[in-house]
């Protein structure tokens, strides 16, 4: 079932060096992308030198979990801030070919990739 | 294609909660694959049924999660070919024809890609006002499309 605005789907938050990087799980859908959104943004508010986001647990996202990931963008480039996305499943990474956005992520194909 | 997705439409009557989107998508998921669509189709097929109810939830009904909504899914031909039907009905706010309109992907502005995903995902999408109140969605996508790969 799906989950209640209130759980957001970043499980875990992990540092490596000064990088953040952001663990996701569950389907990210309008049940949970302002959720997530906010959590996203608490990240930055940390003082990362580089953000991660790893996909690798989230089997579907919607347009509303890309928006918020679109608006994380906004926020980490007007601060200077590398953002990076990884583990995206063939469902998930279609959204991003679908709305074109694939271009405009940074997309890894692993962790350590992301965070070279 | 089993015969009997033909004859009988899966009629589903939700709440406008986004907590019953999961519940749409497993059921529309599930016949594409007893239609015989590849993995990408259902993708898009299922991609598209929520971003139409997430429209309504968001839309036609203002956030509000008490609403009924309507969700027929079909098989049948489509100028010759298998193809699916998906029909959304909301008794909300009419969707008027500029509000339907897909609009192109923009780098940093999000929101608004709920419409331009589905017309590039399916291969019929048309609204139109609901007798009695509301829209009526109605999309389409056929299994072996003429465009989207699927």
């Amino acid at each position: 079932m799906g989950s209640r605005s209130h759980d957001s789907p970043v499980r875990d938050v992990r540092w490596v060096g000064r990088a953040a990087v952001v663990n996701v799980e569950g389907d990210i859908d309008l049940s949970r992308s302002a959720a997530f959104q906010v959590s996203l943004l608490r990240v930055v508010d940390e003082g990362p030198e580089r953000i991660v986001i790893s996909l690798t647990d989230v089997p579907y996202m919607d347009s509303s979990g890309v928006a918020s990931l679109v608006k994380l963008l906004s926020r980490t480039r007007r601060q200077g801030i590398p953002l990076g996305l990884t583990g995206l499943c063939d469902r998930v990474r279609s959204i991003f070919e679908i709305t074109r956005l694939d271009g405009v992520f940074d997309i890894y194909p692993t962790e350590e990739e992301a965070l070279a | 294609m089993n015969a009997t997705v033909t004859r009988h439409p899966v009629r589903l009557a939700i709440f406008s909660t986004p907590d019953h989107l999961c519940v749409v998508r497993a059921a529309a998921e599930t016949l594409c694959r007893k239609m015989g669509f590849d993995d990408a189709g259902i993708t898009k097929v299922v991609l598209s049924v929520d971003e139409a109810l997430t429209n309504v939830i968001r839309h036609a009904y203002g956030g509000a999660e008490d609403q009924p909504i309507e969700v027929e899914l079909s098989a049948g031909l489509e100028e010759g070919d298998v193809a699916l039907r998906v029909r959304v009905r909301d008794f909300g706010r009419y969707a008027g024809a500029c509000e339907v309109q897909p609009r192109e992907p923009s780098a940093l502005r999000p929101g608004g890609l709920g419409v331009y995903i589905m017309h590039e995902c399916m291969d019929r999408v048309e609204y139109r006002q609901a007798e009695g109140g509301g829209t009526l969605l109605t999309m389409t996508k056929r299994l072996s499309a003429p465009r989207g790969g699927s």
